[in-house]
């Protein structure tokens, strides 16, 4: 495959609560590679989400190293930082994070209001073509109340699309939604990777893990286990096979 | 970023919660109104005064007997009879930055007209008097040397007068009205100049040769006091020495004595005028200001607690790729259009105020656009200084720590 993305070695991360340390992260060496699509896995508490908080630059690691995509992240100022995040993440949240009574649209732009180099009309036709790859592109003008959840996640996969990132990072991205739209969320992102997007996806379920490349298994801050996925699913396949929903009742 | 974006997301941003934003505005708006309107009222007032002092002349210089104290008895001023017509012609004779000089002896009684009567003022003066109180002749003529020199009860008199005297309009030139029993044959009429600054009539009034006066009505041979005029604004100052100078050669005063009179010139009146309604002014914009600052601290509430209610949207925008910087830009930003167009509206509901106080109650209200640009640059001032302290908190939030915030 492609160069290596993602190279983080010795990573270790502590809590302090009062006298209390909690060790979330205790020593995580990984790589990952362009266009992977990665499975972050383990049980509650296992330091999945802190992980992909600090591969995202939102936290920062107590211990260890991180370069990402040539950027030692290690020694990066906090503006440095948010432009990283600008121009080369993309985060997907549990609970879609979109902004209250703002149009889906705008919501989309967001990222790019703080990049100076977009102008406004490449704003909004970036935020359009975004929200067209979504399949939302009727749905532009409509608040996030107005919409479903799975259509609020699709909001917000579009906003980490629009600048372009080079990883999109998702944290139980479809953790609020039923299997069906959570497969077609799944399809959306099969189909994003199969672009070339590289897609780290934080889940404990199974079932959602299938439809990646690779998973990484976390236990108690520690990687135990690194597996290509055996069997990846095909997410638009299984949607067509999914029982279709009796709307009569 | 650029700062018409920063403007764009703040402005979408209070656009999200407009009633919040309207209330937080209304403390601004309320501020900023009454200052402009309290401003107004005090200048207002203050200009009022002046112009109406002004009218009766700038120039205008009184001399009355002081509150000495011969034998330790302390008299009141009218009781007081050291004025003299000497220290008139002294005057006269001696002050060349003086233009105009004449006595004044004064009474208030009842003037009567077949049924009709008012009570009133007489004034008894010399022929120069009108000049100095700048008063003019609408119809009529004014008294002569001769009329002073032979007592003659002749006499002019304002509109208040002619209204209550002849209601039917018939021309008051030629008729006889009495002062006191006494009867003037009226011989002018004086233009009509209103009230003065501080509500007086300033046509209500009757005036006399004070020979007249003096004999038939008060059976005095001193005089009260002395109105005089200085050739000019500018010799206000020149005028008072001599005049002060020559009443003390005529009073005999010695050097280490007091005098026995005190000179007062109108534009002293004006100054003190000036200066009370000048501390009125002062405190009624200290009271409107109050409200101004308490306008100023809901701001700050209102954004301080927004920064609360808003932390995890701040969280999003920092994981987008916000900066600090922005952040606090966005947050000020958002302070400052909330102050500023409160202002603005405030000074729109001010100005309204202002001339509907003018208009209902009648209150001079004088606008001072210096109030109104004042108005603004505290808005703004205040939108800075009560948003950098919410905006600085929200600026400063670890991004994973504001998502996560609950
Ligand atoms: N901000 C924090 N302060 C203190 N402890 C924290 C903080 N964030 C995480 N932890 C602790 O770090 C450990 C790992 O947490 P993390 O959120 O990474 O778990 P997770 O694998 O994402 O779990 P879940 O599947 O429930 O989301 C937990 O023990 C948690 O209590
Ligand atoms: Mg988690």
């Amino acid at each position: 495959m492609g160069n290596t993305l993602i190279q983080v070695k010795g990573l270790k991360k502590d809590f302090h609560i009062g006298e209390i340390t909690v060790h979330a992260l205790r020593g995580i060496d990984l790589a990952i590679e362009e266009g992977e699509f990665i499975a972050i896995m383990g049980a509650s508490g296992s330091g999945k989400s802190t992980m992909l908080n600090i591969l995202g630059c939102l936290d920062k690691p107590s211990e260890g190293s991180y370069l990402l995509d040539g950027v030692n992240i290690g020694e990066q100022n906090k503006d440095e930082l948010a432009r990283l995040r600008n121009n080369k993440l993309g985060f997907v949240f549990q609970s879609y994070n979109l902004l209250p009574r703002t149009t889906a649209l705008e919501n989309v732009e967001l990222p790019l209001f703080y990049n100076p180099k977009v102008s406004t009309k490449e704003r909004r036709e970036r935020a359009r073509a975004a929200l067209d790859a979504v399949g939302l592109a009727d749905r532009m003008h409509h608040m996030p109340n107005q919409l479903s959840g799975g259509q609020q996640q699709r909001v917000a996969i579009a906003r980490s699309l629009v600048n372009d990132p080079r990883v999109i990072l998702a944290d139980e991205a479809t953790g609020n939604l039923d299997t069906r739209t959570s497969y077609e969320i799944m399809a959306l992102l099969q189909d994003l990777n199969d672009q070339g997007k590289t897609i780290i996806f934080v889940t404990h379920e199974a079932d959602i893990a299938r439809f990646m490349k690779r998973s990484v298994i976390f236990k108690d801050g520690h990687i135990i286990r690194k597996d290509a996925v055996k069997n990846r699913a095909n997410a638009l396949e299984l949607l067509e096979a999914l029982p279709v929903e009796n709307d009569e009742i | 970023m650029n700062y018409i974006n920063a403007i764009r997301i703040a402005v979408n941003a209070l656009k999200r919660n407009k009633f919040r934003a309207f209330l937080t505005m209304l403390g601004i708006i309320i501020g900023i109104a009454s200052v402009i309107a309290m401003l107004a009222i005090g200048q207002g007032s203050k200009k009022s005064i002046q112009d109406e002092m002004s009218e009766m002349g700038t120039n205008m210089i009184f001399i009355m007997p002081g509150d000495g104290r011969p034998g330790g008895i302390r008299f009141s001023r009218s009781e007081m009879q050291s004025m003299k017509l000497e220290d008139v012609e002294a005057i006269r004779k001696s002050c060349d930055a003086v233009s105009a000089v004449s006595p004044v002896v004064n009474a208030s009684g009842q003037v009567v007209k077949g049924n009709n009567n008012w009570p009133t003022s007489v004034y008894g003066v010399n022929n120069e008097y009108l000049g100095i109180r700048k008063y003019k002749i609408a119809s009529g003529r004014n008294f002569s040397d001769r009329e002073i020199k032979t007592y003659a009860k002749v006499c002019l008199i304002g509109q208040t007068i002619i209204d209550n005297l002849f209601p039917d309009g018939e021309s008051p030139i030629g008729a006889v009205i009495r002062f006191d029993g006494i009867p003037f044959k009226v011989i002018g009429v004086l233009q009509e100049k209103g009230e003065n600054g501080m509500g007086q009539d300033q046509d209500d009034l009757m005036i006399a040769p004070y020979t007249a006066i003096q004999k038939r009505v008060l059976a005095i041979t001193h005089i009260q006091s002395i109105f005089a005029s200085a050739a000019s604004e500018e010799l206000n100052d020149k005028a008072i020495e001599q005049i002060s100078e020559a009443i003390r050669t005529t009073h005999k005063i010695r050097t280490e004595e007091e005098d026995d009179f005190s000179v007062r010139s109108q534009s002293e009146i004006v100054q003190t005028f000036s200066s009370i309604s000048d501390i009125m002014t002062v405190l009624l914009g200290a009271i409107a200001s109050i409200s101004l600052l308490v306008g100023g601290i809901g701001i700050m509430n209102i954004m301080y607690v927004s920064v609360t209610e808003r932390t995890r949207e701040i969280g999003l925008r920092l994981s987008v790729g916000g900066r600090e910087k922005d952040i606090l830009t966005q947050f000020l930003i958002e302070s400052v259009l909330l102050s500023v167009f409160g202002g603005l509206i405030g000074i729109v509901f001010g100005v309204l105020a202002s001339r509907g106080v003018g208009s209902l109650l009648g209150w001079p209200v004088a606008i001072s656009t210096t109030a109104i640009g004042l108005a603004f640059l505290v808005c703004s001032a205040i939108g800075i200084f009560f948003g950098w302290y919410p905006a600085r908190k929200a600026a400063g939030l670890n991004p994973i720590d504001a998502l996560r915030y609950e």
